[in-house]
């Protein structure tokens, strides 16, 4: 597998046949992804300006409430804001203010608007403007869009960090940097310095990095490689930026984890017996824990319903590593520039779906009575009560998942559904 | 704008989404944004609910804004009803979808469907989850009730039982599902019918047959009380609002359902219940006095502090509630007891309060059972908002004798047991069992598995303790050792003392035990 530059993977020809559907979506908005960019980026804030609802999604998608005072807040509209009684850039910079009291050594405060906030046209960019400029503080102000009328799910994220790079620094250094994008659990980020390190790749930096307060440069010698599938306006962002992006698909499973260090290390000249000889024994251990799981899940159907945008790179991993069978495919979205690399690896006889219109989905779904369902929390246990087995998907977006010592547990979160139906005599799953 | 951390309710339309989830052949359609569908999972993780709540969310995105929303609302109501063929279709913005102004009401009015159309006006900016439980459980009454004649009591269709209907619980609902049980066992034990309950379990159709009973029970006035006044005004129904939580209240709500009925009840032939016994059993006299610190909805907050205060024997130290349409009667509620009511939505003023007041036992929602675990103090959930364990599967209600017996075991459950408090103290320098380590009940409690390090407050960093006080203070056992600290330091910046010595701290003993 070769370094495309980004030009070449941009294209969308060669893509799957995908039926497009345009109705009810059952997703979260992209404000739920400030339950996992606020554990990472630990020296920021994330204040939403919306409704009651915002605040209430936040704190019931992450399932139970995070021990302590959290790094996230809402602004809640009220009447007074709505009939215009109150100025409401005044009102987020009393906000604004209030976090500060509690937390005056933030280094980024994110104003991230919501359906509400977008549909009044409160203008979060500029007010994040004219607060810096009269501020001229360390305080990094920044906004970006995490509503359900804008953003998906894991698109929060992506819209976040497409709203840091005009924040990074121009990279003047003649030497090449790779700069993974994407979230990752920090011991999935140690476990990869580690393997880049022993590669001989120095000039690493991961986007986003536990600490706001400097971000990395960018620039023409940077090469990006992508760590989560949902991050296309980034990846577009960087590009412009002058990066090039790396073709690779994602690093989830043994196969999927090989190739993607495979394009990092063509990209940077590491010789291959240097890669061979870092990459043997992780590769190996990967594919050990792999074994325990396949049994279960060899020849097992599964659908994907859309949610978080992991469905391809997962069906991919799941079908061509653990012998299961993919159904369906749907993903809220497809973006061929980061799918590219995913999409031709999928089985043939995959129905392929792009949006969603609920109530047809789940009927296809009782219809062929797949194995295992993934999908959103708020469907699970009405498939579970039907007789199918489900996982929910969050549970992806909050373990580590991805890279060589981690494929062993990613297919567990598979498997364990399958296992735990074959324990069970009390109730019945048909 | 105000600045909101956790919050207590969701906004008005999940009320909206409780009602419909609660009733049968009910259907909901909800104008609202892609990502306001997380609401199902309130229904289907919390409570485990088998099916998702009967809602079709018309999921606009930017594309659709300009116009075509409306046009969006009419195509998602249209196939709804085709789908769902429910007897009642309710319809309803969530926050976004209200500032659009499409208003659903006059749109599904003008969509040419057969099945009647309840809307729902649900103000978002300012009203919140309960009140969009009560106007939705109101609208949806009234709707089906309004113009419908009361009917004649003659000799002919007067039944031989008296009956009455149970108002108010919903999915969602604190431990509603067996409160209803218990309450229609304990009536139908002294020969009362249950004519209708709802919204919980109800049908359209049964609601037109609540004018068919004697009595309303407004079992829970969050979301009953305005139906209960409307059926009186409609039909001159009488109802009873005492709550029948707590030995005492479950007692007083029998006697006025009687006297409502003009119907005698033999309480005493009915009331098996365990609480007054165990309260007065001598075990129970370490509860004496203990420090209490109460927060939830105003029902439940308010029935706590009586079974606290009058059936345990508990001081309440602190009472508060998130809700602020019920505040006056909690704030009497609190005035009865001596105290001035917390009425906030804010969750860090909550945990402000219970630091400050360092209770023994708090009894709160999900939210004070995290301030309690962190606090290191014992708590028991009486009050939603609550998560998947409030939700149990074992029978668990909080009304009736039953409830009473239910609330006397979990609240004593976190505290120290009588006989272990003497214990303690006994072998505080044994090596095994020694005040580090944690209750052997509590241990699988997943709450506190260590107790945490008595905080040493920063700003009365002037005032020192001897190391004689200070070795003084920990052979007092660590239930009370927090508390004594606190009071001597404070006994201490009253009395301009820099250093506490072992003297310092009996004289503030004897000072605070006046």
């Amino acid at each position: 597998m070769g370094a495309v530059l980004a030009t070449d993977v941009g294209r969308k020809d060669g893509g799957p046949d995908i039926t497009v559907e345009r109705g009810q979506r059952a997703v979260f908005c992209g404000l739920t992804s400030i339950v996992w960019l606020h554990r990472k980026i630990q020296d920021a804030f994330f204040l939403v300006v919306g409704s009651r609802t915002c605040a209430h999604l936040i704190q019931s998608a992450a399932g139970v409430m995070i021990f302590s005072e959290p790094r996230f807040a809402t602004a809640v509209l009220d009447d007074r804001d709505l009939a215009g009684m109150a100025d409401c850039s005044e009102e987020v910079e009393r906000m604004i203010a209030k976090v500060l009291q509690r937390r005056p050594n933030l280094k980024t405060l994110f104003l991230v608007s919501s359906c509400p906030s977008e549909v009044i046209k409160i203008d979060l960019e500029n007010i994040a403007k004219r607060y810096r400029e009269r501020s001229q503080g360390s305080l990094r102000v920044i906004s970006y869009s995490g509503s359900g009328i804008e953003t998906t799910f894991t698109q929060g994220e992506d819209s976040c960090l497409q709203n840091l790079v005009p924040e990074m620094p121009v990279h003047t250094v003649e030497k090449n940097q790779l700069l993974v994008v994407g979230s990752l659990p920090d011991i999935v980020e140690d476990q990869f310095a580690r393997l880049f390190g022993e590669l001989g790749i120095e000039e690493l930096n991961f986007f986003p990095g536990r600490q706001s307060e400097t971000l990395p440069s960018i620039g023409p010698g940077t090469r990006i490689l992508l760590a989560q599938p949902y991050l296309g306006e980034t990846a577009r962002a960087l590009i412009a930026r002058g990066a090039t992006l790396l073709a690779a698909p994602f690093p989830l499973g043994a196969e999927g984890s090989l190739a993607w260090f495979r394009a990092a290390a063509e990209s940077f000249n590491v010789p291959e017996d240097v890669f061979k000889s870092t990459m043997r024994a992780p590769f190996e251990r990967a594919q050990r824990s792999l074994e325990g799981c396949k049994e279960t899940l060899e020849n097992r159907r599964i659908a994907f319903l859309p949610d978080s945008q992991l469905e391809i790179p997962l069906a991919r991993f799941l079908s061509r590593e653990c012998g299961m069978v993919p159904t369906e495919v749907s993903t809220p979205f497809y973006d061929a520039l980061t799918m590219a690399q995913e999409a031709p690896l999928l089985p043939e006889g995959v129905e392929w779906f792009e949006g969603q219109d609920l109530d047809t989905a789940l009927d296809r779904v009782r219809a062929s009575r797949p194995d295992l369902t993934v999908c959103g929390m708020g469907i699970a246990n009405p498939l579970e009560a039907e007789g199918l087995r489900t996982k929910w998907s969050i549970e992806l977006m909050f373990s580590p998942i991805q890279g060589f010592d981690q494929a062993g547990d990613l297919a567990e979160l598979f498997a364990r559904p399958l296992r735990r139906q074959a324990r069970l005599e009390v109730g019945s799953w048909s | 704008m105000e600045l909101t951390l956790w919050t207590y309710e969701g906004p008005p339309h999940v009320g909206a989404i409780r009602v419909a989830a609660s009733m049968e052949r009910v259907h909901l359609v909800l104008h609202a944004p892609q990502g306001d569908t997380y609401a199902d999972l309130l229904f289907t993780m919390i409570e485990r609910d088998g099916k998702r709540p009967p809602v079709t969310y018309t999921t606009f995105q930017a594309r659709d804004l300009g116009g075509s929303t409306a046009n969006c609302f009419l195509d998602t109501l249209r196939a709804a009803a085709d789908r769902f063929k429910p007897q009642v279709l309710l319809v309803a913005d969530s926050c976004t979808a209200e500032l659009l102004q499409d208003q659903p009401g006059s749109l599904a009015a003008t969509a040419g469907i057969s099945i009647p159309v309840v809307p729902l006006e649900m103000v978002a900016y300012s009203r919140k989850e309960n009140w969009g439980a009560s106007e939705t459980f109101f609208q949806l009454v009234a709707g089906l009730l309004r113009g419908v004649e009361k009917p004649a009591a003659t000799a002919d269709n007067r039944p031989v039982r008296p009956s009455v209907n149970l108002l108010g619980p919903t999915k969602l609902g604190f431990r509603c599902r067996d409160d209803i049980l218990e309450i229609e066992s304990l009536l139908n034990g002294v020969g009362i019918d249950v004519n209708v309950v709802a919204p919980l379990g109800a049908s359209p159709a049964d609601l037109l047959e609540i004018p068919n009973a004697d009595l309303n029970v407004c079992l829970y006035p969050e979301v009953a009380a305005s139906t209960c006044q409307w059926l009186k005004r409609q039909f001159g129904m009488p109802y009873v609002d005492i709550v029948p939580l707590g030995y005492g209240a479950t007692r007083d709500f029998l006697t006025a359902v009687s006297e409502a009925l003009d119907y005698p009840i033999n309480i005493d032939a009915i009331d098996h219940c365990r609480l007054p016994w165990y309260s007065r059993s001598v075990d129970s006299t370490y509860l004496t006095g203990k420090r209490v610190f109460i927060f939830g909805d105003a029902t439940h907050a308010i029935a706590a502090a009586r079974v606290a205060s009058r059936e345990l024997g508990f001081e309440v130290v602190g009472l508060g509630t998130y809700a602020r349409e019920q505040a006056r009667d909690v704030r009497a509620a609190a005035k009865e007891l001596g105290l001035e009511a917390l009425i906030t939505s804010d969750y860090l003023e909550v945990e402000a309060a219970v630091e400050r007041l360092a209770p023994e036992l708090v009894l709160g929602t999900q939210m004070e059972r995290h301030i309690a675990k962190r606090l290191g103090i014992g708590c028991a959930v009486i009050s939603t908002p609550a998560h998947v364990q409030d939700y149990p599967a074992r029978y668990s209600p909080q009304m009736g004798f039953e409830g009473a017996n239910v609330m006397f075991d979990t609240w004593v459950h976190p505290l120290v047991m009588g006989l272990e408090e003497h214990l303690l103290t006994m072998f505080r320098d044994d090596f095994e069992f020694n005040d580090s380590a944690v209750p052997s009940h509590l241990a699988e409690e997943g709450g506190v598995s260590k107790r945490p390090e008595e905080q040493v407050n920063a700003d009365d960093a002037e005032i020192a303790w001897a190391n004689s006080a200070e070795l003084e203070l920990k052979k007092i056992p660590f239930f009370v050792r927090g508390k004594a600290r606190r009071n001597t330091e404070s006994f201490a910046v009253e009395h301009g003392l820099n250093v506490i010595e072992v003297e310092t701290l009996y004289e503030a003993k004897a000072h605070f035990s006046r």
